[in-house]
This record gives structure tokens, sequence and C-alpha cells, in this order.
């Protein structure tokens, strides 16, 4: 066997100033994330992609027929002998998009908060990742970072496409902007709620360690904020007209999300092998 | 300059201590073996020097006095966990590619042809790679990033003998063009004996005896006599292990200097590093003379090796 | 040092005996007793909302029983009620629904991925496949016991919470057969959907040898499943044609109990040959006016429905759940057969 030799290796150091060294650049991270995520980012492209299109098909025949459905009531009696009316068919293809809609998010982020760090620790190759150059906190930070972008810039798009899919059936279902069920899929709400369910999944892998246990964690956690959050906190809202409860949705999900994100990192910085 | 200095350092879990009261200095360009039974807190002490764990107790510095686990640290040490653990669903591409990115410094050209000359498929998942071939390219990793320490958890394991060969030859090459120190843990001890400078021996998480391997070899030695002269004999030295079998008598025995008179009607034998290793895990307080057959304190009948 | 002394070896048989089935029992529960106490406990919990909620609901539709539907029509006690009934418990009992719709996937995929992919995935395989018992035997023991846990749990918990959303079908006019919300929810169509999400996830968890990807893939599964299902439920011979468009407005509204899933409907005139659009859209205006009113149709001309009568909705649900039931024998059997192939 031959034996290699390594090549001349660049200055160290100097001792006596003991000057630290460059930390490893933030944009090094992009690769690693990538490989190390690439199911999870291919798959919400995927689903980003197909959510897109399908809304797009669908909500440009919507817009287009909408004119002529005769305002017929109530939509499913023998009166309307018209299964397939336009109303009625669309209106359970628009209810399918709207189910995905507002379960998408925490699905998602199901899959992608809790393994982040729970799964490194499951392996232990966290004993290979945290005794790299870059140190285990920066390599947190920039994962849940790049992660949390990767899930709320789609959620940004479908639900602005969702706000302009679902216009038609406003009027006609006596449904208002600031309908819980409506208000939580538009504008800032529900990238907010896309990236507080991310969050808390990261969080509570770093916590349990475990990344099954903290997917049924945080499922459980998100179902139990978004219910307080419906029909406790929101009535109580200082304001009540829809951009201002919108941003103030926002803001106090996007406050909940850097403390979790914080946390996070706590735990990780003081995790003992 | 020392690459590992601890004080009285002690990591506890829950109840028990791990690693209790361990002072030892570790000097610059040396191989470090460190040696002890399962259990003996030999992990312990290393992943605290690799920033792992944090200390409960006494203090823990490296590479002249860096903290462990601080950004200079980490970019000069380099880690190999037990079980040399990589990503199994990674190739062995990626990987270089990842340990690339994680740091500041790597040398892909020497890791590509190293993996070559061992014959590991660059295109193949890490997991799909045998026990042995996981060590390589894991050492293979950590050699890449040119450290100033590189902490090895217990290498060999995984490897067969004539692969431990070219390991040993590998680290052993790297050390003298870099002046690279290494600390490594193994049970291998025949094996170190032969490329240790300094020899560190835990056992029941407590340290035993640290020393480099030239001056413990010089300064220990078996002195052989009757058994009527043993007690006497064992009061002017100090006895690190007490055989007695029939007439004679055989007492390991540490001197201050190597030319220290031998009584007459004894004799003195050198040691060697693994004798000497096995004579402090099994000395007073240890677990292993607890755990054996005694008669009676004085009448040790030591099993026959 | 003595030597120790093991016992005197009993003499070989031939072929030996298996290892009885009823082993398996305590193994499975020691190594999935997380599942076991933790599938239990959620639903149980949710058990506990849906009888308090439910009972709120059930007492606010008590009080609506006497009012009309029509908005126009009621009195204004009638509207007040009505206001109160749809900001109460409605909201809560919407969102229910919808996750009904994923309950399946989520009890079958958290039970059924890592069942088997968990032993590869943490390499205790090589100790579990090597044992007396056969793996190919553990795995349809664990299969079949977590398997009827887990349909038997889900059965009883559909039961519930058909009780619970019953008063929210008059109001918001689901039919227990056509809208889909209900008749996924309840019956044996919900017990045995979350079967097959188990045995899928079982399936994908040895597929993949890992857990969570397999987790991913039941979600996608599920729902080609659901849709395949939704598509074929209006194809199952049971329905019937009627000349008779008029027995329907006896039913009321399509929330009432008795009322049918109306398929399609068209007109025929004389001789049997299509009607014109025109006298189509003629016929259908003056349907479309609510419902009582005798229709004027031309003379010759017959308004013909496709429809399924309420009495059919058992068959339905048996057979839905038979062709499901089979699907996942299939399926659980294909697991089993990759247990058995898995080469590792």
């Amino acid at each position: 066997m031959t034996v290699h030799t390594l090549s001349a290796r660049p200055g160290r150091q100097d001792p006596e100033t003991g000057a630290q060294p460059r930390p490893v650049p933030w944009r090094q991270m992009l690769w690693v994330t990538w490989r190390q995520h690439r199911g999870l980012l291919v798959t919400t492209a995927v689903v980003l992609v197909g959510a897109v299109a399908g809304m797009l098909a669908e909500g440009l025949n919507l817009h287009h027929a909408y004119a002529g459905v005769a305002g017929c009531q109530p939509l499913q009696s023998a009166g309307c002998l018209q299964p397939e009316s336009t109303s009625n068919s669309d209106w359970h293809a628009a209810n399918g998009f709207r189910v995905a809609v507002l379960t998408l998010p925490v699905l998602i982020a199901l899959f992608s908060g809790p393994p982040v760090i729970a799964r490194e620790l499951e392996n232990t190759t966290y004993r290979y990742a945290w005794t790299q150059g870059i140190g285990r906190v920066r390599w947190t930070a920039a994962k849940l970072a790049i992660l949390a972008a990767a899930l709320t810039i789609p959620a940004v798009v479908i639900s602005m496409e969702f706000t302009w899919f679902f216009n038609p059936f406003m009027a006609q279902r006596n449904l208002t902007s600031v309908t819980p069920a409506v208000f939580f899929t538009r504008d800032l709400a529900y990238p907010a709620w896309t990236l507080t369910a991310f969050c808390a999944g990261a969080f509570l892998g770093t916590l349990l360690r475990r990344t099954l246990p903290a997917m049924a964690a945080t499922l459980a956690a998100f179902a139990l904020l978004a219910a307080v959050t419906w029909w406790g906190l929101r009535p109580h809202y200082p304001v009540h007209t829809y951009w201002p409860m919108q941003l103030f949705e926002g803001a106090w999900l996007v406050f909940l999300c850097a403390a979790l994100a914080a946390g996070t990192i706590h735990l990780v910085r003081h995790h003992a092998a | 300059m020392n690459v590992i200095e601890t004080d009285g350092l002690g990591k506890r879990y829950g109840k028990s201590w791990a690693l209790l009261d361990c002072t030892l200095t570790v000097p610059e360009g040396t191989l470090a073996a460190l040696v002890g039974p399962n259990g003996s807190g030999k992990s312990t002490l290393m992943n605290m020097a690799a920033g792992l764990s944090v200390p409960t107790a006494g203090t823990l510095t490296v590479l002249d006095g860096q903290h462990a686990g601080s950004p200079v640290a980490l970019d000069e040490i380099a880690f190999m966990a037990q079980d040399a653990p990589v990503y199994k669903n990674l190739s062995v591409a990626d990987m270089l590619h990842l340990t690339s990115n994680l740091n500041r410094r790597f040398d892909e050209h020497f890791a590509k042809a190293r993996l070559a000359d061992l014959g590991i498929p660059l295109k193949k998942k890490s997991g799909k790679l045998s026990g042995g071939q996981q060590s390589q390219v894991a050492l293979t990793l950590a050699l890449a990033r040119r450290p100033r320490l590189l902490i090895l958890d217990e290498p060999l394991s995984a490897l067969d003998p004539i692969a431990r060969q070219d390991f040993m030859a590998t680290v052993m090459t790297t050390m003298a063009d870099e002046g690279m120190s290494v600390l490594l843990s193994s049970h291998a001890l025949a094996e170190l004996e032969r490329v240790a400078d300094y020899l560190i021996v835990l056992g029941d998480g407590q340290l035993r005896i640290a020393g480099h391997a030239e001056d413990l070899v010089a300064t220990h030695r078996v002195l052989t006599g009757p058994v009527t002269e043993a007690d006497r004999c064992a009061e002017q030295h100090a006895v690190v292990q007490d055989k007695r079998a029939g007439a004679q008598a055989h007492l390991l025995v540490r001197s201050a200097r190597a030319d220290d008179p031998v009584p007459p009607r004894w004799e003195a034998h050198p040691v060697s590093l693994e004798e000497l290793t096995l004579a402090y895990l099994r000395g007073p307080g240890s677990q292993a003379q607890r755990k054996s057959p005694i008669t009676d304190s004085i009448e040790v009948t030591e099993v026959a090796r | 040092m003595t030597a120790l002394t093991t016992t005197v070896r009993p003499s070989q048989e031939a072929t030996p005996r298996p290892v009885p089935w009823r082993r398996m029992i305590w193994v499975t529960w020691r190594q999935h007793r997380a599942t076991f106490i933790s599938v239990p406990a959620v639903l149980a919990a949710a058990a506990i909302l849906l009888v308090v909620f439910g009972l709120r609901a059930h007492h606010d539709y008590a009080a609506l029983v006497n009012c009309p539907l029509d908005p126009g029509k009621q009195s204004g006690t009638c509207s007040r009620l009505m206001a109160n009934f749809n900001s109460g418990v409605w909201p809560l009992a919407n969102v229910c629904s919808i996750l009904m719709q994923l309950a399946p996937v989520l009890l079958g995929a958290f039970a059924g991925a890592p069942l088997l992919a968990r032993e590869l995935e943490s390499g205790t395989f090589r100790y579990a496949w090597t044992q007396g018992f056969g793996r190919e035997r553990q795995a349809i023991a664990k299969l079949v016991l977590l398997g009827l846990t887990l349909a038997v749990l889900a059965w009883a918990f559909s039961e519930l919470f058909s009780w619970f959303f019953q008063p929210f079908l008059w109001v918001e006019q689901m039919n227990q057969m056509s809208t889909e919300a209900v008749f996924d929810t309840r019956g044996l169509v919900f017990p045995v959907f979350t079967l097959v999400s188990f045995v899928i996830g079982a399936f994908l968890g040895m597929l993949f040898r890992r857990s969570i990807p397999a987790m991913a893939a039941t979600l996608g599964v599920y729902l080609v499943i659901r849709l395949l299902a939704w598509g074929v439920r209006g194809q199952y011979p049971l329905t019937l044609v009627t000349r008779n468009a008029w027995q329907f407005t006896a039913y009321g509204t399509p929330g009432q109990p008795g009322f049918p899933w109306i398929l399609n409907s068209w007109v025929t005139g004389p001789g049997g040959k299509p009607a014109s659009p025109s006298i189509v859209s003629q016929v259908q205006l003056s349907l479309g006016g609510g419902g009582n009113q005798p229709v004027s149709v031309p003379k010759g001309y017959t308004i013909w429905t496709r429809f399924f009568p309420a009495s059919h909705f058992w068959p339905m649900q048996l057979i839905e759940a038979g062709w499901l039931l089979v699907l996942a024998v299939a399926i659980g059997a294909a697991a089993v057969w990759l247990v058995h192939r898995r080469a590792v």
C-alpha cells in the first residue's frame, strides 16, 4: 500500500497573536442542507408545483363558468336536479383544495421539523457533524434558516393563489375574510402558521431526541395551538378588522418561531454526548 | 506545548461518575494511547476533548489552553467516534463534499487518492460499505481535515490485522510529516506497544498511570525473589503488583531511576507496556481485583496467562 | 476458576415443532408498547372533546327541530337559534370532519411505517430474524395484532364521531351517502381505511427500509386510494332508476333521514329519444323553483333519475369495506413476502 502524503499545510494561526481563524463561511451550509434534506425539498417543490397548477386550472374554469350558474338553493336538494351543475361539483373540488391547503402546512412541517436534529441524535452522526470546523451552533442555525425559508416561500405562493381561487365561493357560502377557516389561509397568516409548524417540530425533535415521538408531539402541539388561537385568542385580539388582525397574528407567530428557534439552538448548544 | 491538559477532570451521568479526578497532560507530537477496560471512561474523556460534552468537575483545555469545543479547537481537532458514524444514505463522494463544506481546510486530493488506494468506490452509499471500509472512510475524512490533534475512539475494532497495520502506518506517517498529535483508544495493547509514545491507563473512571512510554518502561521492573523476603522487599519499594507462586514472589515495582540497586538474592526483569498496563488495571482498589477470588490477602494465586 | 456445566441438551426431534403463536402476544405488546398506549390515549383525549362538545351540539339542535331550513321562512327566534348554532360548535365540527379524513392515514402511518422498518433501521433484525420463531411468522403476528387493535379502536371512535356529528347533517344539508365527509367517517369504512393505511405503512416501511420516507409515501398512497374510493362509489351496482322525480320532494332537504343520493337525471321525449336542450332547461327551471309545486312536463316527456335510495347505505358500506379489506389483506401479504425475501 502506498502511503499518501498530505499537501503542504497553509500557515496556521499565529500562536503569538492568537488571532481567531476566519470562521467557515455560512454559504457552505447551502450544499450541506440541500444534500441532507434533498428528499424533503424535492417533495415540497413537487407539491408546490402540483398545487399551483391544479388550482390554476380549476380556478380559471371556475371564474369563467361562474357567471352562468342559476341561483339554485339549496344546492343539493331535489329541486336542483343537477348534480353536475357547475356550482355543486365545483364546490366539491374547491372544498377539496381547501382541505388540502388547510392541512398541507402541518403535514409538511411534520415531516421536516423533527428530523433536522433528532435524526442526527438517533443515528449518532452528530458525533461527526458537531465536531466539524463550522461548529454545532452555526450548523443548526443555518439549517433551520434554510429549511424555514424553503417551506415558507411556497406557503406564501400557495396562499396567494388560493385567495384568488376561492373568491367565487365567498359570497355564496356566507364567508368573509375574517371567518376563521378563511382567515387562516390568507396573506400573512398562512405562511406564519407553516413556519410555526416547522419551528415547533424542530424544537420538539431536539427536546425529545427521537424523530417519531417528536412528530406525534408536533402534530398534537400544533393542533392545540391552532385550536386555542381559533376559539380563544382571536376573539380577544385588540384589533378586529382584517389587515390589522393579519398583522397581529403574523407578528406574534413569528415571535413564537424566533423563541422556538432560539430554544432549539440553546438545546443543541448544551447537548451533552 | 500540551495538546490536552486536564486538572481534576470529572464527568457524572446521573448518580455515577464515568470519570473522576483525572489530571494529565498529553504533550504535543506524541501518539497517546488511551487504554482501559469497557466502561473505564475512555470515550467520556475523548468526548470532552472533542467538545461533545462538558465536564462536571475540573478543567480541560486543548491545544495549549483553548477551550474544548471552541471554534479554534473545532478547527484544529478531528474526531473519529466509535462505530465511525457516517451518513448511511450519502455516498462516499457526498461525505467528502460534506466534510469539505463544513470545514475551512480539506485536502480533497489526498482523501480521494487514499480511498482509491483502499479500493473504496466513491459512488457507493456509505451504509452499504463494510464496517472496516466505513472506518477507513471516517479516518480519511478526519485526516484530510489536516488537524493538529487527531482523536480516535477505538478505530481499530472493525479492521482486520492487515488493515490495522495500514491504518497505523498512515497515522504515523502523517504524524511525522505534519507534526500531528494523536490520541487513540484501543483494546489492542500488543499492537499499540510498538507505536505508542505516551500511555494513559484508565480503570473504573480513574486515572491509573500516565506517562511517556519510555519513561514508564524504564522506571518499572519485576523483582523476582524468595517468598520469605517478599514482605520486606515490598516495604522498601513502590509495589504495583504482588504475585506469589509457591516459593517465589514476583513484585512489579516502580523505582525513581532505572539503575536503582537490586536487593541481593533478587533478580530484576524488564517489563513490557502490556504487562505494566494490566498490572495497573488490576492494582489495589480496582474492580478487577475485587472480582477475582481472594482466599486471603497475602496468598494470592494469580491465574497463569 | 470453576467451570460451569450446562444442563443436558434434550434430544433433537426430526422437525422441531414451531414456537406457538401466543408467544408473540407478549413480544408484540412489549416491542410496540408505545403504540399500544399512545393510540388509545390520543383517541381517548379526542373522545372526551367530542363528548363535551357533542352534548352541547345536541342540546342546541334540539331547540331547532321545528325551524325551517330556508332563511326566508324563519321566524325571529328561529334565525337567532340558527345563528347561535352555526357559530357554536359548527366551526369545531367542520375542522373535526376534515381531521377525520386524515385520521386513518395518521394512525396507520404512525403505527404501520415503523412496525417492520424499525428493525431494519436499528439493525436489530440481526437478532430478531435469527430467533426460533421465524421472521415471517413474527411479521404476521404483529400485523394481525396491531392491525386488529387499531381497527377496533378506529371503529369505536367513528361511532362516537357519528353521534357527535348527527346534529349538523340537517343544518349543513349533508347526506350520509353523498357527502364524503359523512360516509367515510361512519359504519365500516372508517376502521377499514385505517387498517388499509396501517398495512400500506408496514409494506412501504419494508420496501424503503426506513420509517420516515415510508410515512410520507403512505400519505400519498392513501390519498390515491381515497380518491379512487370516491370515484368508484358512484358506480356501485346498487342504483335505482325512477320516472317519478317528485318522490324526492317528500323527503325535504338532503340532511333529512331517508334522503337519497341523486346521481344524475335526464329527460327523454316521445319514443325514448333524448329531449332537446331547450326542453331540458325548461324542465330544470321549473323544478328549480323550490320543489313542492307540480312541475309542468310537456306531454310525452319523462324525467328519469338515477339514485341510491337511503336504504342502500349499509350495502354500500359493505361493498366498500369489502374491497378495502381484500386490498388490506393483499398488501399485508405483500409485506410478509418482502420480509421473507429481504436478504440483508
